[in-house]
């Protein structure tokens, strides 16, 4: 009998591209940039394919506000190594300063925006402070109580709107321009924290993960770069949050909803951490899964839930792991 | 004039008495030992000078200014280096990039003349230069490997490298030599005194009496806590109570 | 005077509700971030037994206590026992399961019409000249009982000593010959029993709604924290501070802010002392 194992090769282009040789051929380059501009340009051509479905490009938008909560998510728990149970804070924060900076201060669009997520990045990051020099699960716990506080707090107290929340919130101009803002945003969030993560800085953030007293003992005040990992994140979620918001022409309650907690969450676990890569793929099988799934209601939550769990034990590694394994190497049976 | 001087410090965990009003001083460029049996204080000592634990009473002095409850990172960065004795490299890291973020400290950067970011390049190559320096074979693939993959012989350079990197006036050496073959030991004696040719004051916690003899200035014995002997080896060896604290448990 | 009596009753309640989340993280220190789930389960099992299927109540009370002990260690067994270590997916898992379990009580069990237990003493009677109805005096009576039990069940059986052997080191008690792994099975299977027996107390005194499953998780965790992660006797005091400061802002503000006294004393407990007040944690360990 004839016993055979599979092997696993890395292909020529993946060993010279990777670590200190140089790629030169167009081939070579193709092999390297190719599936980042497939991202690129099937995202920015997107709406134009889905031009006579006015219904999924609205589902492309929430996508890819779902997209940029996976990618602050994946940055804090799997470079900095802090696990946010509740990003809905940061939707819900920067979709209400939006409305703040629209409604009652009359400010323009495309100011509000960015400075819904200024200011908004900026409060998420002082109320998460007091945990940002501990270890262990306190950050969890911390941001798992804030959407539900902010919640309370605003029903309690009839405040921005109360539970009707703040209405006639400006819309965008068009709808390209619609679609476009959040598709570029995406895309600028994903590449820019790609880079930063091989930047110093980077280095730097990833070393806190693995071992803050080291980076402690570099002199470097870990509570601040956590702060400023934090301010990054929150900044990323906020401008989703006020996008969202003007999407909707309102702020209301639901922006601290639980799905916005919860989906990132999933994405990255399915899609793969410590990339942003793979948080995108996860949200781009989720979101659209999640709108066939509509029927089920919160029921839903249920699914992202088992899908997560089931990921979380037997395919920790995530899909985008796979996806690049396929491209990277080529396998075929060996006797032995 | 000493570069640190340690008075009266203390600490206790719970009801045990780890530190007994401890004090030291320390002369700059000077090699100094701290030697004594397990669970005397060693360890807890350096963390406390270093900022990690706050000591409850006593005062640290680094060149004339209380740096006693200081913050380890402002401790680090005034320029006291330590390595852990239970080693902390960056095991997701490549060996020479661990040393990038003691170099990407406000320290560092003041002294290596690098202003704000600064992206590969730069601080790459001065990595690769401080892993040469400290043995780590320049061009072979030793120093582009995994932190996680290096044997202990290497981890425990890179432990003192990420010190060194810090550009600092004193480090701490907590066990430097143990768990090192004998041939490796002697391969890092030079390397420490080439650091105190360089200017660096050392302050060595160790096991390994025979070795540290050769290269320190003083030693100070510590046993329950308490200072029980300084001085050169010879007198601290011939001191009764250390041959008490020592009988039996180590060759001298 | 009813500040105090209601206090006592609101501090009770809480720490049976903390007590099965503090006991669960010192013994496998794993946030079971399920807890709140674990509890409002209870209360739905319970209401099936009773409805559905037609069991006399103390039965249902039992078996709905015992299934939930099951699910709980069985959650450890099939999925947690696989991720040990790994902190980032310890967290997500309990979360997932969590939201899981409340998420799908709400869309499959616990919608339309109200639901309640009867509570199982009807009386009232006057304490220090205010009127407690007798299913609140049972809840205190109960907690007692329940906070003396565990004392001599962790003092002085075997299974007890074996569990504060983990809390205290695991790798020693494993060098012991204690398996780090059953005793996690046996704290999940109180901890969740400990969640369903509190809701099997509380529930009859109000209607069963699937938020509660929130509340509870954001209050045991609270509590928890304050107490010291992990210290019982932290978490019973805690309680009582958090009781206490409950009923006094429902006196004098509104029930809506109890939530907000929550989160506030755990920012206030993390800036001070973060290891809580009876934590054992290192000083090495805590801060970065």
């Amino acid at each position: 009998m004839e016993v055979r194992r599979k092997e696993r090769i890395d292909r020529g282009i993946k060993v010279r591209s990777e670590g200190i040789y140089c790629v030169s051929s167009p081939k070579e380059m193709l092999y390297v940039a190719g599936p980042r501009l497939l991202l690129i340009a099937g995202l920015l051509l997107l709406p134009l394919v889905l031009e006579m479905a006015p219904y999924w490009k609205r589902v492309v938008n929430i996508m890819c506000v779902y997209g940029l909560l996976a990618i602050s998510f994946d940055f804090l728990a799997n470079v900095v190594g802090l696990v946010c149970l509740g990003g809905a804070m940061f939707i819900g924060v920067g979709g209400y300063m939006t409305a703040i900076f629209n409604v009652y201060l009359h400010c323009p669009v495309f100011l509000a925006i960015p400075l819904a997520g200024l200011s908004g990045a900026l409060i998420c990051t002082v109320l998460l402070l007091p945990c940002l020099a501990l270890r262990g699960v306190y950050f969890a716990i911390v941001t798992l109580m804030y959407p539900l506080l902010f919640t309370r707090i605003i029903e309690a107290l009839n405040i921005l709107g109360g539970t009707n929340g703040i209405t006639g919130l400006d819309s965008f101009p068009n709808p390209y321009l619609e679609n476009y803002v959040i598709i570029v945003l995406l895309l600028i969030f994903l590449f820019g924290l790609r880079r930063l993560m091989d930047e110093d800085i980077g280095l730097v953030l990833r070393g806190v993960k693995d071992n803050d007293q080291s980076v402690r003992a570099s002199g470097i005040n870990v509570a601040h770069l956590k702060a400023l990992a934090v301010f990054i994140t929150s900044f990323i979620g906020c401008l989703g949050g006020a996008y969202l918001a003007h999407l909707y022409m309102w702020a209301g309650l639901s922006l601290f909803a639980l799905d916005f907690s919860i989906i990132p969450i999933a994405a990255v676990t399915i899609g793969g951490g410590g990339s942003m890569m793979g948080a995108v793929i996860g949200t781009f099988i989720l979101v659209p899964l999640s709108e066939f799934l509509r029927f089920f209601g919160t029921f839903r939550i249920v699914i992202y839930c088992l899908i997560l769990t089931g990921f979380i034990v037997f395919r920790s590694e995530g899909l985008l792991t796979y996806f690049a394994r396929k491209y990277d190497q080529f396998e075929r049976w060996a006797k032995i | 004039m000493s570069i640190l001087s340690v008075e009266n410090v203390s600490k206790t965990f719970g009801g045990l008495k780890a530190l007994m009003s401890v004090s030291f001083s320390v002369k700059q460029g000077e090699i100094y030992g701290i030697i004594g049996p397990n669970g005397s204080g060693k360890t807890t000592l350096i963390n406390c000078i270093t900022g990690f634990i706050k000591p409850e009473a006593g005062k640290v002095y680094f060149r004339g200014s209380n740096i006693k409850g200081w913050p380890a990172h402002k401790i680090a960065r005034a320029g006291i280096a330590r390595t852990f004795q239970v080693m902390r490299p960056y095991y997701s890291l490549p060996a020479y990039k661990n040393l990038i973020i003691p170099l990407w400290s406000p320290r560092a950067r003041a002294i290596g003349g690098w202003r704000g970011g600064g992206r590969h390049g730069d601080r790459d190559t001065v990595a690769v230069d401080i892993l040469e320096e400290i043995g780590f074979e320049r061009d072979s693939r030793v120093p582009y490997k995994m932190a996680s993959t290096l044997p202990t012989g290497y981890l425990k350079r890179l432990e003192l490298a990420r010190c060194i990197a810090l550009r600092p006036e004193i480090i701490f050496c907590d066990e430097v030599f143990s768990g090192l073959s004998a041939s490796e030991v002697a391969g890092m004696v030079p390397l420490i005194e080439k650091l105190k040719m360089e200017g660096i004051t050392l302050i060595m916690v160790e096991h390994r009496l025979k070795e540290l003899f050769k290269v320190a200035d003083r030693v100070m014995a510590l046993q329950f806590g308490e200072k029980i002997a300084e001085g050169h080896y010879t007198e601290v060896i011939a001191d009764p109570r250390v041959k008490e604290a020592y009988l039996g448990s180590e060759e001298v | 005077m009813d500040i105090l009596v209601y206090g006592i009753i609101n501090s009770v309640t809480l720490s049976l509700l903390s007590l099965g989340f503090t006991l669960v993280y010192s013994i496998s220190r794993l946030p079971n971030f399920a807890h709140g789930a674990l509890y409002i389960t209870t209360g739905y099992f319970i209401w099936q037994f009773l409805n559905a299927l037609g069991l006399n109540y103390p039965l249902s009370i039992l078996v709905g206590i015992a299934l939930t002990a099951f699910i709980g260690a069985m959650m450890y067994r099939l999925i947690l026992i696989r991720i040990r270590g790994m902190e980032i997916s310890e967290i997500i898992a309990t979360y997932a399961i969590g939201l899981a379990i409340i998420e799908g009580l709400r869309w499959g069990g616990l919608r339309g019409s109200t639901f309640t237990l009867p509570s199982f003493a009807s009386g009232s009677r006057v304490i220090l000249g205010v009127s407690v109805d007798d299913q609140r005096l049972l809840v205190v009576v109960v907690g007692f009982a329940v906070f003396a039990l565990l004392y001599f069940f962790v003092h002085l059986t075997r299974n007890g000593l074996a569990l504060r052997g983990i809390a205290q080191d695991e790798r020693a008690a494993m060098m012991l010959g204690i398996d780090s792994d059953r005793m996690a099975i046996v704290a999940f299977a109180i901890g969740s029993s400990l969640a369903g027996l509190s809701a099997a107390l509380i529930l009859p005194l109000g209607n069963i709604v699937v938020e509660a499953g929130y509340n509870v998780l954001v209050f045991s965790v609270a509590v928890s924290v304050i107490g010291g992660l992990g210290s019982w006797p932290g978490a019973i005091i805690a309680s009582f501070i958090i009781g206490f400061a409950q009923i006094l802002t429902e006196k004098f503000l509104s029930s809506h802010f109890q939530m907000v006294i929550a989160l506030l004393a755990i920012i206030i407990t993390l800036l001070i002392k973060p290891s809580g007040i009876l934590g054992r944690q290192k000083e090495l360990e805590e801060r970065v």
